[in-house]
């Protein structure tokens, strides 16, 4: 039993038959799906190849280009929204003061949290007839309350209003690592010099907290693209499909309608705009990665 | 005048975080009357019905135990896979092993629907559809990529010299692992775990298209589809949402420490 002996491949076996099974598989057999019609639950009426028509389908699908439109601008609202209100909390963090740790503890609370929990507090607090957000509104006037997941200008907004309460905390974790990487010394330095706290922020801790910053707002891009369980349970991708995300209506087809071939057309351009993406990050984060030196 | 200033910004923080979900935990203690009422009460008058009836009529007991059985299998069977790993990529020399991490990396980013269809068919084809085992299945495949991440990253900060010590002495890799680097990384490893039982807890998409049988399904799902047609039970869903988020609030709690490190690892060393 020479440590040479052992063959790598024992290590890595049981994480490549998953890698292959359950990820690289399903993403080629994404692409094969998109080209054939047929039925997810009734397999036996068999799979017609129907070459690019889902394509063309997708399209001129005017549901799918809204599907596309409303998760783009999911995006763009809440993963800004986020990272600022995460860097606000990291900030704090980023204090030593008595109770940081319950502090710290605290906002870690929507983080944890179910996102299918999440969903269905901030459905009830957006309820039309006894919701809070409807009293803090209007207070008593109860002929004026809202239904906000109801109407089409505003379903969107709460779902956003949602995402942001439950993922700030993440950008604020990783903010707040970036923050605890800067030196002590600089400030102190500054301070000798004369600058303000203004001075401080703006000169050292936004240039130096900035890759965090990157690193938090591209991770929440990400996840944003994938939105899925607070439409599910807060709107169904309603009111006339206000909320219809690229997952949910992928789901949708896919699942609820069973059409797995143009599901999986829709879910090619998903996986398509997430690669691109993706790659971003890694030529962003992963450059760094590759010129590591590997340690022993 | 800096301190009021700082004290407001710590309870502007910690009301954000908290207030909304203590709301509905308190709704979770209220009469019918008193969740419909307007102005809203604020105050509950500790009414337990509704943690009867969702845990008797809703038989939330049996999701609680599906959703252990399920985020507990995850966690075990990730963390070895990933152990295993993660140990041949932090200590082999291995040419393309950073590009397998990469590969991890680009396979967690990807949106569930791109491979949900044939993952569904795969399972269906196994006869694995609403089983824990299927669903298990797929869940291990989501956070092996994380879970792989944060321990290579532990597993090479290690010192080497013990395990070498360990490997001169005759010990194989395998051992190696086993009895050397696995209980000096144990803080490690459990971070990991605990992010990956998290996540494997919390999980939606996969549960809701694999476990279509109440019998099998977890939390999650029984919170998302709470049956309701006319009025939503809102003091029963409240009521599960508590009872679901309870193990995580005291996870968070009891070790905010790690999980703040184990993120920030995979996220920024990364």
């Amino acid at each position: 039993m020479k440590s040479s002996s052992d063959p790598v491949w024992r290590f890595l076996a049981p994480s490549f038959l998953f890698v292959v099974l359950f990820s690289l598989y399903p993403i080629i057999e994404s692409f094969r799906l998109s080209f054939y019609r047929m039925i997810l639950t009734l397999p036996w009426l068999g799979q017609k190849f129907v070459g690019w028509e889902n394509y063309q389908d997708l399209f001129s699908d005017p549901v799918a280009l809204q599907s596309l439109l409303t998760s783009m601008a999911f995006v763009a609202v809440t993963t800004p929204m986020e990272v600022l209100l995460g860097l606000g909390m990291a900030l704090v963090l980023n204090e030593s003061f008595r109770g940081r740790g319950w502090l710290r503890a605290i906002v870690l609370v929507p983080w944890a949290i179910p996102t299918v929990v999440a969903s269905q507090m901030w459905r009830f607090i957006f309820n039309d007839r006894y919701g809070l957000f409807n009293f803090v509104l209007f207070g008593d006037a109860t002929d004026r309350y809202w239904a906000p997941l109801a109407e089409p200008g505003l379903a969107l907004l709460s779902i956003m209003v949602a995402d942001i309460w439950k993922t700030s905390s993440f950008a604020a974790l990783i903010i707040l690592a970036g923050l605890q990487g800067i030196p002590r010394e600089l400030y102190e330095a500054a301070s000798i010099d004369g600058a303000g706290a203004w001075q401080k922020f703006r000169h050292i801790t936004l240039p130096l907290v900035k890759p965090a910053l990157l690193l938090a707002l591209l991770f929440r891009t990400i996840d944003a693209l994938k939105v899925f369980d607070l439409v599910f349970v807060m709107t169904q991708g309603g009111p006339a499909d206000a909320t219809n995300v690229l997952q949910f209506y992928g789901y949708k087809k896919s699942f609820a309608e069973g059409m797995i071939g143009y599901g999986s057309t829709i879910a090619v351009a998903v996986f398509l705009l997430s690669l691109i993406l993706s790659l971003i990050y890694i030529r962003l984060l992963g450059a760094r990665l590759l010129a590591q030196e590997r340690p022993t | 005048m800096k301190k009021i200033i700082f004290v407001a910004g710590v309870s502007v923080i910690g009301g954000f975080s908290l207030l909304p979900f203590l709301w509905f935990v308190t709704t979770s203690w209220k009469t019918a009357t008193e969740i419909s009422a307007i102005p809203p009460v604020l105050w509950p008058s500790f009414h337990w019905e509704h943690y009867h009836a969702a845990l008797v009529q809703h038989g939330l007991l049996h999701y609680i135990a599906n959703s252990a059985i399920v985020a507990g299998a995850t966690t075990v069977v990730s963390i070895v896979i990933a152990s295993l790993a993660a140990y041949a990529l932090a200590r082999f020399k291995l040419g393309w092993g950073r590009y397998y991490l990469l590969l991890l990396l680009a396979l967690s980013m990807f949106p569930q629907i791109a491979i949900a269809g044939p993952v569904w068919r795969l399972l269906s084809a196994l006869g694995w559809l609403n089983t824990y085992h299927g669903v298990v299945a797929a869940y291990i495949s989501l956070s092996l990529p994380f879970a792989t991440w944060v321990l290579t990253i532990f597993f090479k900060e290690l010192p080497y010299d013990i395990e070498e010590a360990a490997l001169i002495d005759g010990c194989s890799r395998w051992q190696a692992l086993r009895f050397v680097v696995f209980p000096v990384a144990a803080p490690g490893v459990f971070t990991a775990a605990i992010l990956v039982f998290i996540h494997a807890w919390n999980e939606f998409f996969f549960a809701l298209i694999i476990l279509t049988y109440p019998a099998v399904q977890t939390l999650p799902v029984g919170i998302a589809l709470f049956p309701g047609e006319y009025t939503m039970p809102w003091g029963e869903i409240a009521a599960a949402s508590t009872i679901a988020t309870l193990p995580l609030v005291a996870l968070t709690l009891f070790f905010q420490r790690r999980i703040v490190q184990g993120l920030s690892a995979g996220a920024v060393k990364g």
